[in-house]
């Protein structure tokens, strides 16, 4: 009752109220501390065994190992090339197309058109986002864009890109900057949204303002959002490309990977299907795990401002 | 202390804001004087707009009657004139560690350049006890060490004043008082003019040497006093305070 009494602190009224004390012959306890030292374990190292399962890494390689053995031994039960080559198959021809060079000529041919569209897509979403900050009438704009274009999946658009700009990488561009430009603004907008009143007082309070501040206060601050934003657009791009050039991805004589794909099913060689396919898996884990993780690594989670 | 001009005068002041529903009266025609080297408290209860005052004076908000003046000269809009140290923890650029968080301030301010900066921010980092976590990131600190940051930073760009809402509210017990004292000693090392706003009388006491008392709904001066120097002193005018704050609610109660 007296300590509650304390930690409320005076009360308003500046007159203490008087409280009828505890009565009680308890003694007080004052106790020396340190008997832990020598009588039992205070640290030391796990077994190795311990330290080995708490690595994730390890965890995953040993579940990827199992997987391949599962699919080893299935293809060598069904032992039909034609529908499941084995994991062994597979790998041969994927280092097969790696050594002639054509599953990395199909890669880059890929990879270059990803990066035009992934660009432009970036630069609109810039645009939009801008023009959103400036003005209600931006917000409003973008707001309506997103909401109407980013439910539609960008493959549905490839009937009309295909009249527009006919067969080649003209339709694929668009079809990308389409699964990009609303996945980033929509991030990078909500991102500027969610920066705090006090971070933008604390600039104004340097002097900053206008393209100083969006510069040095704003993006900084709402990074995390806009890294969500690229990496959102980065993986619908990449999935967008594959399937649309398993439809038309033959433009002057050197097709994709998905078009790679589409070859070798049409030839009935599906261990090259499956080389490519893991070849498609590869990249995106790299790009998602490796160059994003690792910007991650180095900016949001180092800031301590992982959302 | 009374040669001179002041360096702060708010005068006649009225700061009305708009929520979505209605027209906020914070201040009605509030009056003061800051002069150098004062440690100036607004003490009121929440609701007595004395956050709106400080933003006031810190340019973010413009009066709808009356004038701040600085050094003679109105405000009109933020500067680094008058340095902002707020109560949320977040005020720091999480970005970018302890000192390029001081030297950020003085290279984005035009304060100060290169060399410059580094060894004022050096200096005043020193003089917050902060030496060892230059290097951090804000988000290893604990809120006292960000709080302390932030006033290092606010110091390191010597304005001609410094504003301080509600600092040290959000800190335990055991920081807060830490924290007064340790603001109290830098103020005996430099003499800084601060402008200081809390809701807790006893803070204003120990930290103030003049106290602004502010009644609420909205915001009008209720009386300008000096703070206290020994303890007895101290309680003495708490309860006085304390009176004059509660005596009010008192015969609004009986008016009920």
């Amino acid at each position: 009752m007296s300590s509650a009494q304390a930690l409320t602190g005076a009360p308003l009224t500046g007159v203490a109220p008087r409280l009828t004390p505890v009565e009680s012959g308890r003694p007080e306890i004052v106790r020396e501390t340190g008997h832990a030292h020598g009588a039992t374990v205070v640290e030391k190292p796990l077994s190795l065994a311990e330290r080995l399962y708490n690595q994730a890494w390890l965890r995953k390689i040993v579940i990827l190992v199992l997987l391949a053995g599962i699919w080893e031994a299935y293809g060598r039960y069904l032992d039909n090339d034609l529908l499941f080559p084995t994991f062994s198959a597979t790998v041969e021809a994927f280092f097969r197309g790696i050594a002639d060079g054509t599953l990395p000529a199909r890669a880059w041919s890929s990879l270059k058109v990803l990066l035009m569209g992934y660009a432009a897509g970036i630069a609109l979403a810039t645009v939009l986002t801008g023009l959103a900050i400036a003005s209600r009438i931006g917000t409003d704009l973008l707001e309506t864009l997103t909401s109407m274009f980013n439910p539609l999946p960008a493959i549905a658009l490839l009937p009309l890109a295909l009249i527009w700009f006919g067969l080649g990488n003209g339709s694929l561009i668009f079809v990308l900057v389409h699964s990009v430009t609303w996945a980033i603004a929509l991030n990078t907008h909500s991102g500027f949204l969610s920066v705090s009143r006090t971070l933008k007082m604390v600039g104004r309070n340097y002097g900053l303002s206008g393209p100083r501040l969006i510069g040095k206060i704003l993006i900084p601050a709402a990074f995390p959002a806009i890294l969500t934003g690229l990496k959102v657009g980065w993986a619908f791009a990449w999935r967008t490309l594959i399937a649309a050039e398993l439809v038309f991805g033959v433009s002057s004589g050197a097709g994709g990977l998905g078009w790679f794909i589409f070859e070798n099913k049409n030839m009935l060689d599906i261990p090259n299907v499956f080389a490519g396919l893991l070849t498609v898996i590869l990249i995106g884990l790299v790009v998602e795990n490796l160059i994003f993780q690792t910007i991650e690594r180095r900016t949001v989670q180092r800031w301590g401002m992982q959302a | 202390m009374d040669t001179g001009q002041p360096l702060l005068e708010v005068d006649g002041v009225t700061l009305r804001y708009k929520t979505p529903e209605h027209l906020v009266t914070a201040t009605y025609r509030v009056s003061f004087r800051v002069w150098p080297g004062d440690r100036f408290v607004l003490l009121g209860p929440s609701g007595c707009g004395k956050s709106t005052l400080l933003k006031a004076v810190g340019g973010y908000m413009a009066p709808t009657e009356g004038e701040i003046r600085l050094k003679g000269r109105p405000v009109t809009e933020p500067g680094p004139d008058r340095m902002m140290v707020f109560q949320e923890f977040d005020q720091l650029l999480p970005w970018k560690t302890v000192r390029q968080n001081v030297v950020f301030a003085l290279e984005a301010s035009g304060r100060l350049k290169g060399r410059e900066a580094l060894d004022r921010a050096n200096l005043y980092i020193d003089k917050v006890n902060l030496t060892k976590f230059a290097d951090s990131y804000p988000h290893t600190l604990s809120g006292g060490m960000k709080q302390r940051v932030a006033i290092a930073r606010g110091m390191a760009m010597e304005p001609d004043i410094l504003l301080m809402d509600e600092p040290f509210a959000a800190l335990d017990a055991l920081t807060r008082r830490r924290m007064q004292d340790e603001l109290l000693m830098l103020w005996e090392g430099t003499r800084f003019t601060v402008l200081f706003v809390t809701h807790s009388i006893p803070e204003a006491i120990k930290v103030g040497s003049r106290i602004l008392l502010l009644s609420p709904h909205p915001g009008e001066v209720k009386a300008e006093l000096n703070s206290a120097e020994s303890p007895k002193a101290a309680l003495q005018l708490e309860s006085r305070i304390q009176h004059m704050l509660f005596s009010e609610e008192i015969e609004e109660a009986e008016n009920v």
